[in-house]
């Protein structure tokens, strides 16, 4: 029973509490870029969920063998080449989506995310706990992806998936598109809300100030 | 324990970790096995990549030709489709033995291929097919569109596009970029339709028969320019150079002239 308690707060404790995106933000630079639609923070957050999960077994099956100092190129290597295989499965059966997500589905290859699991956990753990970790964590960037994609896109262009949600104001309708939800700043701006509202529901996750500020302005330079 | 093992499998799993053996070992096998999975993902699914990008290419003919001011008409007239050509380009005439589907194994064979000299060579390609397959559209006997693929080297990489033009040889009728690997959202733009529709209806060449065709630094202020992109200079004159290139005396331009004398 303690077993199963153990591997289900593995997996289910990345999805918020622990959520790699709000409480390590790790993981921003693709989350900002690939949110202007749901479809596309999907299909990365699938790719990304399979890309971590795979390796971090692959990591954690050979981790009594790695080389302490060669363990980052070790793992950095896995990560590209699966992160090559998924982006060519991409190109030859989703096109369309492959073309919207442009470099981004490489640049997992340079998440920390990814890195930060098979470094902290995979690295010390049995292949099934590894994998559950990576899972759990894989989905809990996803959340957050899905989360921003879907309202970017829902208030940006008034529509979920490319359907018509709301009814746009050229159209007949009520909805005036808010064009600022589609620029990169809006995914900062609900980004930030949704770490506000994550630290409020969990206090201790509120980092200390590094330093005060000074009491006067000062020029600068 | 049983005395020394001889399978040299677990005696490399053996060692330390620290070894310099196995720290090499370890680094070898890792890279080789990844090597092989890349390689194997990538053969393995490069036809269909390809059967995609040739799928990608006809839409965009297709959306280009459509998008033609007043082409759903002539294409009605003329029967609905247009006509398929492989041109020989140093003579300007329909090649004799090379037909659409023997193309590809053509230009596999590096004889029909022409180096350019540093003076030709504007739009950096080094090389030049022998053969290139454009599409006709006769009106009444008359050609009044043709389009043209191009490539060229832009900031990023090649730059393939196909060029549509009038019946006149001059005026443009519209632009598609079929591939390109532009800096996303500044040399990236020139695939959005928004900055392919300034070209219809620019012309190349002015009266003196001199080409002038060139994408702007900035808003185009003649009939000869285009809008540039702002951020995006190298790939505007990546643009300008292929487009000078393909039409001028290297490229298509023997094609363009037995057109105009009417021999074709």
């Amino acid at each position: 029973m303690a077993a199963r308690t153990d591997v289900w707060t593995t997996l289910t404790d990345p999805l918020i509490r622990q959520n790699p995106v709000t409480l390590q933000i790790l993981g921003i630079c693709s989350a900002l870029a690939v949110t202007t639609t749901l479809a596309t923070a999907l299909t990365m957050s699938i790719s990304l969920t399979v890309v971590l999960t795979l390796a971090a077994g692959l990591v954690s099956v050979i981790r009594r063998h790695i080389p302490e100092t060669i363990r980052l190129i070790v793992q950095i290597v896995i990560v590209a080449s699966l992160v090559i295989v998924i982006d060519q499965i991409l190109q030859a059966y989703f096109a369309e989506i492959s073309r919207a997500l442009s470099v981004y589905v490489g640049l997992i290859t340079t998440n920390c995310l990814v890195l930060g699991r098979t470094e902290a956990y995979a690295r010390h753990h049995a292949p099934l706990p590894a994998m559950v970790d990576a899972f759990g964590n894989g989905l809990g960037y996803s959340l957050v992806l899905i989360l921003i994609g879907g309202l970017r896109e829902l208030f940006g262009k008034g529509e979920l998936f490319g359907h018509q949600v709301l009814p746009l104001a050229d159209a007949g309708g009520w909805f005036t598109p808010l064009s600022l939800m589609l620029l990169a700043p809006s995914a900062f701006f609900l980004l930030g809300l949704l770490v506000w509202t994550v630290r409020s529901l969990y206090p201790g996750q509120t980092e200390a100030p590094e330093h005060t500020p000074p009491l006067r302005a000062e020029p600068a330079e | 324990m049983a005395g020394r093992d001889w399978n040299p499998w677990r005696r490399l799993l053996a060692l330390p970790n620290e070894s310099r053996t196995k720290t090499v070992l370890i680094a070898f096998l890792v890279s080789a096995s990844c090597a092989a999975l890349v390689s194997g993902a990538t053969v393995m699914l490069r036809p269909i990549q390809a059967a995609n990008r040739a799928a990608e290419e006809q839409a965009r003919i297709e959306a280009l030709v459509q998008g033609i001011p007043g082409m759903s008409a002539l294409l009605q007239q003329s029967g609905g489709t247009l006509s398929t050509v492989v041109i020989d380009l140093a003579t300007g005439r329909a090649a004799a033995e090379v037909s659409p589907e023997t193309l590809d194994a053509a230009l596999s064979d590096p004889g029909n291929w022409t180096a350019l000299g540093p003076g030709q060579d504007l739009a950096g390609l080094g090389q030049r097919p022998d053969f290139a397959q454009i599409f006709l559209l006769r009106d009444a006997g008359q050609i009044s569109l043709v389009l043209l693929p191009l490539s060229g080297r832009g900031y990023g990489g090649r730059i393939d596009a196909i060029l549509a033009l009038r019946g006149d040889m001059n005026t443009i009728a519209g632009l598609a970029v079929t591939q390109h690997s532009e800096t996303p959202g500044l040399g990236g733009r020139i695939e959005e339709a928004s900055w392919q529709a300034d070209f219809p209806g620019t012309e190349l060449r002015d009266e003196s028969g001199e080409m002038r065709f060139r994408v702007a630094r900035g808003p185009a202020s003649t009939v000869h320019e285009v809008d540039g992109i702002t951020g995006a200079t190298r790939t505007g004159r990546g643009v300008t150079e292929m487009v000078r290139f393909w039409l001028g005396p290297d490229g298509y331009g023997p094609l363009l002239d037995a057109i105009e004398r009417g021999e074709f």
